[in-house]
């Protein structure tokens, strides 16, 4: 079909459609222009991640790192035995790897949470 | 002990690596392959891997000598070293590796926008990796003349030939095979001599090391279980001091950071740093035992200065004959395979900073980073040979001192505080390399001081770690227009997780 054939099409629209039609704004693209309102949005995954790692480590602060600071305080706390064993020594020998494995696997579910309910808040809008 | 059974197992050891270390350089094609095994370790094999390559001398060997030597409160070395990873875990695991950055100078780099930034970590980088490698060459010099007699300089040079041909031909790739296999053998060399050595002991008597009777080299049953008496005159600060250096140094120091980014995304990071976790608290209960069965069964190693021997010695010593021999020999190839996993780590690290910083204009790609590995290798060797009076221990503990004194504060405050300025940053760390520093230095030249100064500068992180916080802070504050221009871009990339669709500006590889 050459060019000249027939008559030409003519396509027919509204003048309006150069004024644009209202996008729907997501807070991903907030997010990614830097507008106000998606620092406010990224503030608050980051100071919900902030005190969850604060949480973990003021349990690791006072639980674990407090126990020298205890023993100096009740000196007797050494003599105690537990399964023949000195007590500083069941503490700081054995009981303290399951208890940070224990923080440790707490805080990550944690944290993934934090991210998904993030994730479902920038995506839902 | 019979040192045929101890040479043939460093030997199987030495071949061992080398040979899983051949498979994966099969796979090793791409510059990417060599510097962070192309971001696809999967959580389970990188976990064995990152535990092959933390647990060192110091954790194989010193660990135990520390607890025969000095008692209970020696303790908190395993206890930190642990505890770091949840420090890193909960601090910069997820962050980190969603930083997309290589090395940790790329992560300055990137994170400030400074390039002086860049120069200063790249410096402290290769100062905090070669004060940790010259410990592993003296610990192999160490373990290997008490098993075949042979000069301290022999060990050191073996670890530093077999890491060199492994890091030469297969990067990141092959390293992180043969780290894994070096975790498990780890293990298995300690789990299965303390078997033996737990039934010998019950058959014994089962007398407790801490028994207010048992007597060695003048320091009571009780006083050795006390967790505040032996070590230092001024036991609650040292005690804090080695809590704050090994709680933050973990994060800092170069060959942790860098298995990071080998994982394939944020979530990965924090899956494998949990089961890290696990590995590790497996492993470092059994150390200690060594230690203190070794005050029962061999207190005349306090006596004569051998205490970091205990674990390579105390199987023979305990159990005899052929037997006896045969377990020794299981422990010194664990001990090998301690010095080749972190050695081979550090080098990687180390290479990767100095072939980018210091030859990448010169070279290129993977040439580059074979010639910096040579370098990697060859100074902390010398270094070794040099330094030889300065325990395998302290050597560590410093290294983690310094650490924590400059990329903990780094890494924390670049990824939670956003008004961290390049010129707060630069100061931070002045101020603190520049003082603990100064306390590597005094304990290099292994002069001798009293009291106070002595507690200070044995164990200078309880002070050092909060003057550089709070230099970083300090001035970053007092220089507010020096805030980096993309840094809401940067926290964008460091915080969202990965399943959101976001611009997180240019992605280097």
């Amino acid at each position: 079909m050459s060019p000249d054939s027939g008559p030409r099409r003519v396509r027919v629209t509204s003048p309006r459609t150069s004024a644009g039609r209202p996008r729907r704004v997501t807070v991903t693209s907030e997010i990614d222009a830097q507008t106000r309102i998606g620092e406010i949005y990224m503030a608050s995954l980051l100071r919900a991640q902030l005190r969850l790692a604060g949480l973990a480590i003021a349990t690791v602060g006072v639980l674990v790192a407090g126990l020298p600071f205890f023993f100096w305080l009740f000196p007797g706390l050494t003599r105690v035995h537990v399964l023949g064993m000195p007590l500083p020594w069941v503490l700081l020998g054995f009981a303290v790897y399951p208890f940070f494995l224990v923080v440790g696997w707490v805080y990550v579910r944690a944290a993934e949470r934090n991210e998904h309910d993030f994730a479902d808040v920038v995506e839902r809008s | 002990m019979s040192s045929s059974y101890a040479i043939t197992a460093v030997l199987l050891v030495s071949i061992a690596t080398l040979a899983i270390g051949a498979y994966g350089w099969r796979f090793s094609r791409t510059t990417s392959d060599f510097f962070v095994a192309s971001r696809s370790v999967r959580p389970a094999l990188n976990a064995s891997a990152i535990g092959g390559e933390y647990l060192s001398a110091a954790s194989f060997l010193g660990v135990a000598g520390l607890v025969l030597a000095f008692g209970t409160d020696m303790l908190w070395y395993p206890v930190g070293w642990t505890a770091g990873y949840l420090m890193l875990l909960v601090l910069v695991a997820a962050p980190l590796r969603r930083s997309g950055a290589y090395t940790l100078p790329d992560f300055a780099e990137d994170r400030l926008e400074s390039l002086a930034v860049r120069r200063l970590s790249s410096l402290l980088v290769v100062g905090i990796g070669w004060l940790y490698l010259m410990p592993q060459f003296q610990g192999a010099g160490l373990s290997l003349g008490t098993v075949a007699g042979t000069e301290p300089w022999v060990g050191g040079l073996l670890v530093g030939a077999v890491v060199l041909v492994n890091v030469f031909f297969g990067g990141m790739r092959s390293i992180t095979l043969v780290q894994a296999f070096q975790y498990w053998l780890k293990l298995t060399a300690l789990l299965v001599p303390v078997m033996f050595l737990l039934v010998v002991w019950t058959g014994d008597g089962a007398t407790s090391p801490a028994d207010a009777g048992t007597m060695t080299a003048g320091m009571t049953g009780d006083v050795w279980a006390s967790p505040l008496a032996s070590a230092s005159d001024h036991a609650l600060y040292t005690t804090y001091s080695i809590i704050v250096a090994t709680f933050l140094g973990t994060m800092g120091l170069p060959h942790v950071v860098v298995r990071f980014y080998t994982n394939p995304d944020g979530r990965a990071a924090r899956r494998t740093t949990l089961v890290v976790l696990g590995l590790l608290g497996i492993f470092y209960i059994l150390p200690p035992v060594y230690g203190a069965l070794g005050r029962l069964y061999a207190p005349e190693l306090i006596a004569s200065g051998r205490t970091d021997t205990v674990v390579l010695e105390l199987p023979a010593l305990m159990v005899g004959g052929l037997g006896g021999d045969l377990l020794s020999a299981l422990t010194t190839a664990g001990a090998f395979a301690a010095f080749l996993s972190t050695s081979s780590g550090l080098t990687i690290a180390v290479a990767g900073v100095v072939s980018q910083d210091v030859m990448g204009r010169r070279f290129r790609g993977v040439r580059s980073f074979q010639a910096a590995a040579v370098v990697a290798v060859v100074v902390p060797l010398l270094l070794a040979i040099a330094a030889d009076g300065v325990g395998v221990a302290r050597a560590v503990g410093l290294a983690f001192a310094v650490a924590a004194s400059t990329f903990c504060p780094l890494l924390v405050l670049g990824i939670w505080w956003r008004k961290l300025t390049d010129a707060g940053a630069i100061a931070g760390l002045l101020v603190g390399g520049g003082l603990s520093g100064l306390a590597v230095v005094d304990t290099l030249l292994q002069r001798a001081h009293e009291g106070w100064t002595a507690a200070l500068l044995t164990q200078p992180a309880a002070w050092t770690v909060p003057a550089a916080f709070l230099t970083m802070v300090v001035v970053s504050l007092a220089t507010p227009r020096r805030l980096p221009a993309n840094v809401s871009r940067t926290m964008v990339r460091l915080h969202t997780p990965e399943a959101v669709q976001l611009d997180r500006g240019p992605q280097p590889l």
